[in-house]
């Protein structure tokens, strides 16, 4: 019987469920230390002074350290010239909450004492917090070096004004992708040990070799002597695969206090420090012809990346524009964007990272035309999409090329199982009713790219590479050891990769065991993002077993004397077919395998082991219609989602239970995204106004609904799995389906866009906004 | 360092001591700590016990919820001393049928109500604490009750399940190990 594809209950929840799991925060070597961070007041200021004298008298306070007593080390890796972001912040400040000093305690508490006895003067700068202020003429220079906020500017070759006009009809919009916060429960944290033996950092982070591959640049010393470690990992959405200087910092302060230092941000440090993402905002025009059919799109993409370009936030609007013409076939597509810098927290990957804004645009505009031509929201999908059998499918961009997808039956089996003939009755029904709820209906047919990725991707991002490792062992009893470059934040992978290697291996699941997110054990490793994990690393992990089997084939052959083509993996041993009874089990030929004289003369002792680089020759492009029913009550404009249905194809799954479980995770994340989550920030002073959970709003179950799920399966020809990824996959289709479920209700009110997080404030002043002979239309 | 350090916060007064003696998971247990020490603290770095987690610094996020005398609270907005003379019971104190697990985390286990599993503990901690008081909760009676729980990663529907799970497979109460 397979495993892959069968809903396998988790090998890592006992340890979780009992409270016996290991994230950093549970370490506590003997005569551990605590750092905490003195962080700027203010969001754009020239540090005058710090005085740390105060701080230093309190007994058990080892030391305060400015960005002067690090001023051998670099700024931290991967900044843009003219625009790199110091460890500690150097004479100036540039976004509220830039740690600007950081103390060393004996715990956590004297920590805080001290941090609150520092005092830092400062001068105040004028503030830029979007991206229109940063841009005005007269706009205060964040780093004077560059001259200008404006890091990037892609154009476009042909803004396609042309063939805008020439359509029948033309529609426009200027969407506004807020800011939102990660979130991961557990914040950054780290523990460093620098002793005789070198350093070992434990780090909550997604790619730990990523890490040690810098940290160990950073500090002068060869990765031998720099062993970085992710034990459990409370969530990351991208938010953990940022160089945060804690990171940097925490491996000098254990080397000069000779004691192992541990660092755990406060979630109000953390909603100010970790990254943020999105904040895009869209200027789209599409033009169409009154049959629906769309012949151009222009999108102009501005990108706030925050103080400092992170990485990856500078390619955050490639993706977007890559992925601007979603699931439809348009003649021509227009992108150029330009990403600049505010005094602002840094923006980098926050799940679907880029494509989940690309996704809202384009999927509002299909409605726009709906709106515009009369016609169905999902007869205008229908009348555009990329036909089943036209992949692969080139865009309007080179890099990309659609692997496979079938979005009509997507979108049928979507319409089927949100009833939409019923629901679209119903609504017709309500709608001379006064006293009803309003009820919308929105779909999104969402694409994403992912699987990352082909060579030269990451590393566009900085990565040391795009491929994954994988290694497998074999133990002498038969038993398997699985070391898996990308190490998880809660997708699972111990069950889902043991999964994997029990039906390539023919060993028992509970046999087998996942090693990863250590550098001192684990090959090589890139790490787990960009809904890479099953596609690359899942990949890695079947390939490498099928080696393995394919010697164990040759040691059985040789002990049962038969042919390997004989040979079958059935019940934890190799079978010999037409014998019955002739056979030999994997922990004979496990224990043989290490022994010479056991050996057919091609192999050697130790040869069931594997390890290898997985490449992919493309992108995995996983795709799916959800549909979002809501009613709104008429006097408070409260939104109540009453029916959220997600039809997911992300081609081979593993595991049905952690796959819905991952799209329902981003999908309550785009739920989240349209209804309640905003990072605000007071324009003329940049202080935040969203920087703990009593003013962001992080759902909770009540505020949530319950899911339908749905699949379809086009398997993906790029990976041996034939596996799409799934990680994302919810967060990028959710939002365009609230919205437009949104904007439906308020049709009769003239409504045709409303920017997130769409609250009943919003929808109130809509309401009571919309003239009197609109409202009586209906 | 010059004398006319600037008259601003400086050092803390010195820290006053308390004992702070309570039940730990069916265990006695006795700590001289400084009065401002937090219960999540107490548990956590004093009695060693880390299942128990820390995800905000404003009572909202509830992967510190305990069981304080049978009710689930949240022990970073408790202080220590206020601990002094009760029992006070964290996941590892958590005993049952299902392979030594209760129903309520065997419930977990079954529908995949947890992922990355640093809020899951709470949530557990906040699910027993509703069962103990209503065995058959309805979905909404379930999410209304774990208002004050975040999830990043599940979506809730799962974590629902879970609870639901455990509502049908026996109100067994929580056993404290010890």
């Amino acid at each position: 019987m397979s495993l892959v594809g069968a809903k396998v209950l988790r090998k890592e929840d006992p340890r979780l469920l009992s409270g016996t799991g290991t994230f950093v925060d549970d370490l506590s070597p003997p005569r551990c230390a605590f750092a905490a961070f003195v962080t700027s007041t203010e969001a754009h200021a020239e540090i005058v002074s710090i005085d740390a004298r105060a701080a230093l008298k309190i007994p058990g306070v080892l030391g305060v350290w400015t960005a002067a007593d690090f001023a051998d080390h670099p700024d931290l890796p991967g900044g843009l010239p003219d625009l790199e972001r110091p460890a500690l912040a150097r004479n100036i400040v540039r976004f509220a909450g830039e740690p600007v000093a950081v103390v060393v305690a004996d715990d956590r508490y004297l920590a805080a004492d001290a941090v609150a006895a520092v005092d830092v003067q400062y001068r105040d700068l004028p503030v830029v917090t979007t991206i229109e202020a940063a841009t005005a003429d007269d706009a205060p220079v964040l780093f004077a070096n560059h001259g200008s906020n404006v890091v990037t500017v892609v154009p476009t070759m042909d803004d396609l004004e042309r063939q805008i006009s020439r359509c029948d009809d033309r529609a426009s919009l200027h969407l506004v992708n807020q800011r939102c916060a990660a979130v991961p429960i557990e914040a950054v944290a780290c523990l460093a040990d620098w002793g005789a033996d070198g350093l070992t950092l434990w780090a909550t982070f997604q790619a730990p070799h990523h890490l040690r591959n810098y940290l160990a640049t950073w500090l002068d010393i060869p990765q031998t002597q720099c062993r970085v470690v992710a034990p459990d990992v409370g969530g990351g959405f991208g938010s953990k695969i940022v160089w945060y200087p804690e990171f940097f910092l925490a491996p000098l302060l254990s080397k000069w206090t000779r004691r192992p230092v541990k660092f755990a941000q406060t979630r109000t440090e953390a909603m100010m420090q970790m990254a943020h993402g999105r904040d895009q905002v869209h200027d789209l025009d599409i033009g169409f012809d009154r049959d629906g059919t769309i012949r151009a799109l222009r999108v102009v993409i501005s990108q706030n990346l925050g103080a400092y370009p992170d990485p990856t936030g500078v390619g955050l609007a490639v993706l977007t524009s890559w992925m601007a013409a979603g699931c439809y076939r348009i003649p021509d597509v227009s992108t150029s964007f330009r990403t600049v810098v505010t005094n602002t927290t840094p923006v980098a990957a926050y799940r679907g990272a880029g494509r989940p804004e690309a996704a809202y645009s384009i999927e509002r505009m299909i409605d726009l035309v709906a709106r515009r031509t009369g016609l169905d929201p999902a007869e205008v999908r229908r009348r555009n999409f990329i036909k089943p059998g036209a992949f692969p499918y080139e865009t309007h961009n080179e890099p990309v090329v659609y692997d496979s997808g079938d979005f009509p039956a997507a979108l049928d089996e979507c319409l089927r199982l949100v009833r939409y003939d019923e629901r679209r009755a119903e609504q017709a029904a309500r709608a001379d009713d006064p006293d009803a709820p309003l009820l919308g209906i929105g779909l999104s047919s969402w694409l994403e790219i992912a699987g990352f990725g082909p060579n030269g991707s990451l590393e566009g991002f900085g990565h040391l590479a795009s491929w994954e490792s994988a290694q497998v062992r074999i133990q002498p009893d038969g038993s398997a050891i699985v070391f898996a470059g990308s190490s998880p934040h809660g997708q699972g992978h111990e069950t889902t990769f043991a999964q994997i290697a029990s039906d390539e291996l023919g060993i028992p699941f509970d046999r087998i065991q996942l090693r990863f997110g250590d550098t001192a054990t684990v090959l090589q490793g890139v790490g787990t993002m960009g809904s890479r994990g099953v596609p690359t690393a899942g990949s890695a992990v079947k390939v490498a077993s099928s080696r393995v089997l394919e010697k164990a084939k040759k040691v059985a052959a040789h002990l049962l004397e038969a042919a390997e083509a004989d040979l079958e993996v059935r019940d934890n041993a190799f079978n010999v077919r037409g014998s019955p009874g002739k056979k030999v089990g994997w922990g004979e030929v496990a224990w043989a395998s290490f022994q010479p004289l056991s050996l057919p003369p091609e192999l050697q002792a130790g040869s069931l082991e594997e390890r290898l680089f997985q490449e992919s020759p493309n992108f995995s492009y996983p795709s799916g219609a959800y549909a979002c029913v809501v009613e709104i009550d008429r006097a408070t404009g409260a939104i109540d989602i009453v029916d959220m249905v997600l039809v997911d194809d992300c081609g081979t799954v593993i595991n049905p239970l952690l796959a819905e479980g991952q799209v329902h995770g981003g999908v309550a994340q785009g739920i989240a995204q349209a209804l309640f989550e905003a990072v605000v920030y007071e324009p003329d002073s940049g202080q935040p106004i969203t920087a703990n959970l009593l003013d962001y709003l992080v759902p909770s179950a009540p505020d949530m609904p319950g899911y339908t799920a749905g699949r379809i399966t086009t398997l993906c020809p790029n990976n041996p799995l034939g596996a799409k990824g799934i990680g994302e996959s919810g967060a990028v289709g959710a939002p365009a389906a609230v919205v437009n479920a949104i904007v439906d209700a308020l049709a009769p009110f003239g409504v045709e866009h409303v920017d997130m997080p769409v609250t009943p404030e919003k929808v109130w002043r809509l309401l009571h906004d919309a003239t009197a002979p609109e409202r009586s239309h209906r | 360092m010059t004398d006319d350090a600037p008259a601003r916060p400086t050092s803390p007064t010195p820290a006053r001591l308390v004992d702070v003696a309570s039940t730990v998971n069916g265990r006695e247990t006795r700590h001289r700590l400084d009065a401002r020490t937090l219960l999540v603290h107490l548990i956590r770095e004093h009695e060693r016990l880390t299942g128990t987690h820390i995800g905000c610094d404003t009572s909202n996020c509830g992967a510190c919820t305990v069981l304080l005398d049978g009710e689930a609270i949240k022990s970073c907005t408790v202080l220590a001393v206020q601990a002094d003379g009760h029992e006070i019971t964290t996941v590892e104190g958590l005993a049952g049928p299902y392979d030594g697990f209760t129903a309520v985390q065997e419930g977990f286990r079954q529908c995949h109500g947890l992922q990355c599993g640093y809020c899951t503990p709470g949530m557990v901690m906040a699910a027993t604490g509703l069962l103990a008081v209503n065995s058959d909760p309805s979905e909404q009676e379930i999410r209304a009750s774990l208002e004050g729980n975040i999830c990043r990663c599940t979506g809730y529907q799962m974590i629902v399940d879970s609870v639901r799970w455990a509502a049908e497979h026996g109100s067994d109460q929580p056993n404290t190990t010890g």
